[in-house]
């Protein structure tokens, strides 16, 4: 049962995904921290960011990390990452098989068009949803983000200001 | 057949090994790959590619890596591009769930991640401000107003079926006039 929970609730992630990885994030909150509560809010920040630091499409890493932590086993793994990818390996044969018939779609522009400001809305609430009392435990947690976003304004490469971040706070903490 | 199969997945397996960062960063790395290096697909046709999956739910480096797989071998290419990409972040996510909880409560790891969850939630914020300069009128309310619904409760899912609909509805009337 939690397996076919597990499948069908990252099916739903990869099917309605659209936007990029940080936008489905707030999907991956919405479902798997508060409705299933499968992880703490303070574990989906770590898987985040440990996403940051190894290879890989975001949504597919918290799919493999997050069918393992809800079950304790493997299959949790491949259900979760089969789930997530399912929607987009069926999809992209179909507009590969009728690719022509796809090119220069006036449908696909518009509603492009009408989703721009959701995803930025739903990648807003994917940050808003991480200001939880286990993320920001003090005031040194708020010098941490002002001081990340300052530096990510910057350019600094994601990769950089995680480890800068966690070795900030090895020494802070 | 079975050299040229292997050549495929092999090609994407790099790809899903070396590309930190999720799908942006994966682009150049697919590009220098599929047309530089074995010129499986053309650069308008490859720039084609990229703007369907971009279009497309899901990760954009699988769609990508599907839609070359098909170019090349029909579905037994989708499938094994399909896979090249994804087994490398499975297999490390994998190892790091099962590993991350034995040291999970050592103190060093503790204040590591102490420091490391306020960044995250930068890390993100981030790309809302660079999109935020180019928003147009209409689009600011849109954009508050997603951004307030789901960190109050509403699921995601529902919004973007409401932009589908909206932008399938306008195509039509505009078709009709």
């Amino acid at each position: 049962m939690l397996y076919l929970q597990l499948f069908y609730t990252f099916f739903k992630i990869g099917l309605f995904g659209f936007g990029g990885g940080y936008a489905m994030l707030s999907m991956i909150e919405a479902e798997v921290v508060k409705n299933h509560q499968w992880i703490t809010s303070a574990e989906f920040a770590d898987i985040v960011a440990i996403s940051q630091v190894t290879p890989g499409p975001i949504a597919v890493n918290s799919a493999t990390y997050i069918g393992y932590t809800a079950t304790g086993s493997v299959w949790g793994s491949v259900l979760a990452t089969l789930g997530v990818c399912t929607p987009s390996l069926i999809l992209m044969l179909l507009i590969s098989r009728f690719y022509i018939k796809m090119k220069d779609n006036a449908y696909m522009a518009n509603i492009m068009r009408t989703l721009r400001p959701v995803v930025i809305g739903l990648i807003l609430a994917a940050a808003l949803l991480l200001f939880t009392p286990d993320n920001f435990i003090d005031w040194k947690s708020y010098l941490f983000f002002g001081a990340c976003l300052a530096a990510a304004l910057l350019r600094v490469s994601p990769i950089l200001l995680i480890v800068l971040a966690g070795i900030a706070g090895y020494f802070v903490y | 057949m079975l050299k040229n199969y292997l050549a495929l997945f092999f090609s994407f397996l790099k790809i899903g090994c070396f590309t930190f960062g999720g799908g942006y960063a994966m682009i150049p790395v697919i590009q220098k790959e599929v047309i530089e290096k074995r010129k499986w697909v053309g650069k308008a046709e490859f720039l084609q590619m990229l703007a369907l999956s971009q279009s497309s739910p899901g990760p954009m480096a699988v769609n990508t890596a599907v839609m070359v797989g098909y170019r090349l071998y029909k579905t037994t290419g989708a499938v094994i591009s399909f896979l090249g990409t994804v087994l490398p972040s499975f297999i490390i996510l994998l190892l790091i769930a099962m590993f991350f909880p034995l040291i999970y409560h050592d103190p060093a790891v503790v204040s590591i991640f102490k420091g490391i969850r306020p960044a995250v939630a930068a890390l993100i914020l981030h790309p809302v401000y660079n999109f935020s300069k180019e928003v147009t009128y209409w689009e600011y309310p849109v954009f508050f107003a997603v951004a307030a619904a789901v960190y109050f409760g509403f699921s995601p899912v529902y919004f973007i079926v409401i932009a589908i609909l909206i932008g399938t509805g306008y195509t039509i009337y505009r078709n009709k006039k």
